[in-house]
């Protein structure tokens, strides 16, 4: 059995004259949670759709689970548990007759079926709604009854269109967990364009610009590749120039740069310090303001961050250095 | 089979969650008794002819309502994206949607037994033509329904799925009404072409193979229209 679950090749996809989709490669392992991250229109659920065989690329091809979407998508579908984008579900049914019905078109009859609809109602926390009429649901039960019905025939890939998009920071924190929790032990692409939800939830983060993929990290790594981390530090000026402050951190043997930054309250002074290499400033920080006399008001730690990195790649500044 | 019969049960069971289904039964309860007893009477004959006369030209009308939002609304919703990416093929979500709507439209069938019931408790009703005319009504009902499902599937709006629907079924129906301002060719064509030609002859209790094969292939046609139309989606 192959450990790659989702294989993309070449992926290309035209509307007319319009390229949604440019030769996007990759690949997903048994496990993993994967973010989509990308613009609105940059092309992921163009993605989501050719994976899950409800379009057909223009080029190029993809295997799910070994199967090709071309030669077997009956196999492709039966491998995947699909959330499309802003949950189409159907609103004039009950959630329990709803999830009965797509237990059946995932050919479940019988005990099976009622045993995995136990099953995804206490993994979803659908079970206090079970006998309501699905329009009549919270846009937050409406996303648990989505993932319930993608994960009804237990697939070893599930493929979330913006899982959380539209729910409240509550709601968003409960399914995120619902699906760190489900990504234990199935392979998850997940699109989304919350930076935050991807840090938490993927392990791996692929990036799509204008139909482009331009980024296949870790959040960590990519963060990373953005730059070193910097230290800004807050001093009372207290009759102090703001060169003499500056003068007093330039002892600090490790610090590449020092320099002022705009945007201080009165009477107090922002420096902000690059170190040479990846080292922790903080104590030198504090000990060079001690020694100087200077007041400390708050000293940080920042990174560059993944909305930084997104930006610069999605808006044609390309990688960063 | 199975998965064309769960999508036609769901179906089915969907008309009864919302008001479409108990609409169209009403009208076509009321505008049928309305008709038929209004010159019932006046004949002073128990027999079904003018019941079918009328039952087929109301459900031309009344039919497209049950089949507009059978894709239409689907694509409109998105949840056509759930139900193509679960495992099946277009042809068996054609038919699982079409077997739906025929199952209602024999359900309202079954309804209307009550007037050639009550007739022949008025007088000697010959049940011939009644069933002959019932499986007239069935074929041409499922040609209106597949039409209705093909236009369907060309929009995400119901009403522009059921003007189309609508115009092209009561096209077919009216074909042979305008027969005597045509020459004698064109004429025939046309009453061979139309609805009410073959339906007529079999509610006049006359069940011939031509009549049968030219509804069931209006039928074949239009769900095979609908179903290139569903699964041209993928190469748009």
């Amino acid at each position: 059995m192959t450990d790659v679950m989702i294989e993309a090749r070449d992926l290309t996809k035209h509307y007319g004259p319009i390229t949604a989709l440019k030769n996007a490669t990759f690949q997903v392992n048994r496990g993993e949670v994967v973010g989509f991250l990308g613009p609105n229109g940059a092309g992921k659920t163009t993605t989501m759709k050719i994976l899950t065989c409800f379009i057909a690329p223009s080029e190029g091809t993809a295997r799910i689970g070994g199967a090709d979407i071309f030669d077997d998508p009956i196999a492709v579908r039966e491998a995947i548990g699909y959330l499309p984008e802003s949950t189409p579900l159907y609103t004039d049914m009950l959630v329990l007759e709803y999830l009965e019905f797509v237990g059946k078109m995932r050919g479940l009859r019988g005990a099976g079926l009622q045993a995995r609809l136990r099953k995804v109602a206490e993994e979803t926390s659908v079970g206090d709604v079970i006998g309501r009429s699905i329009g009549e649901l919270s846009k937050g039960y409406r996303q648990r009854v989505g993932l319930a019905q993608a994960l009804i025939h237990e697939p070893p890939v599930l493929i979330l269109d913006e899982p959380m998009s539209g729910l409240d920071p509550n709601q968003a924190a409960e399914i995120r967990e619902l699906i760190r929790e489900i990504g234990r032990e199935r392979t998850i692409i997940l699109s989304t364009h919350n930076l935050a939800e991807v840090r938490v939830t993927c392990g791996r983060v692929l990036i799509i610009s204008q139909g482009q993929l331009v980024a296949d990290d870790t959040p960590d790594e990519l963060a990373a590749r953005a730059g070193k981390p910097r230290f800004v530090a807050t001093l009372r000026q207290n009759g102090h120039s703001a060169s003499d402050i500056r003068e007093a951190f330039s002892s600090i043997g490790d610090a590449q740069s020092v320099k002022e930054q705009t945007g201080a309250a009165a009477g107090e002074v922002i420096v902000e310090l690059v170190p040479k290499g990846n080292q922790d400033l903080r104590a030198d920080i504090f000990q060079a303001a001690v020694s100087a006399n200077l007041v400390l008001l708050g000293l940080e730690q920042r990174g560059e961050n993944l909305e930084d990195i997104f930006r610069q790649l999605t808006t044609g500044g390309g990688a960063p250095s | 089979m199975n998965h064309i019969l769960t999508i036609g049960g769901r179906q089915f069971r969907s008309y009864f969650n919302g008001p479409v289904a108990y609409i169209v039964i009403c009208i076509v309860m009321l505008t049928l008794g309305f008709f038929f007893w209004n010159t019932f009477f006046l004949y002073g004959r128990a027999s079904s002819r003018e019941m079918f006369r009328w039952l087929g030209l109301i459900l031309v009308f009344a039919l497209p309502a049950l089949t507009m939002g059978l894709l239409a609304e689907e694509k409109r919703t998105g949840t056509i994206d759930l139900l193509i990416t679960m495992p099946v093929t277009e042809a068996q979500v054609i038919l699982g949607k079409f077997l739906g709507v025929l199952g209602l439209y024999a359900v309202l069938l079954v309804l209307t037994v009550a007037y050639p019931i009550s007739v022949s408790t008025l007088g000697h009703l010959d049940w011939g033509p009644v069933w002959s005319g019932y499986l007239g009504l069935f074929l041409q009902g499922s040609a209106v329904l597949a039409i209705g499902l093909m236009a369907s599937s060309w929009t995400d709006n119901q009403l522009i799925a059921l003007f189309v629907a609508l115009t092209l079924s009561v096209f077919f129906w009216v074909l042979d009404k305008f027969l005597a301002l045509l020459p004698t060719n064109a004429a025939s064509v046309l009453e061979w072409l139309s609805f009410d030609y073959h339906f007529q002859s079999m509610a006049r209790g006359v069940v011939d193979l031509r009549d049968v094969l030219f509804f069931f292939s209006v039928t074949v046609f239009a769900l095979a229209l609908a179903f290139r139309a569903l699964e041209s989606r993928r190469w748009s």
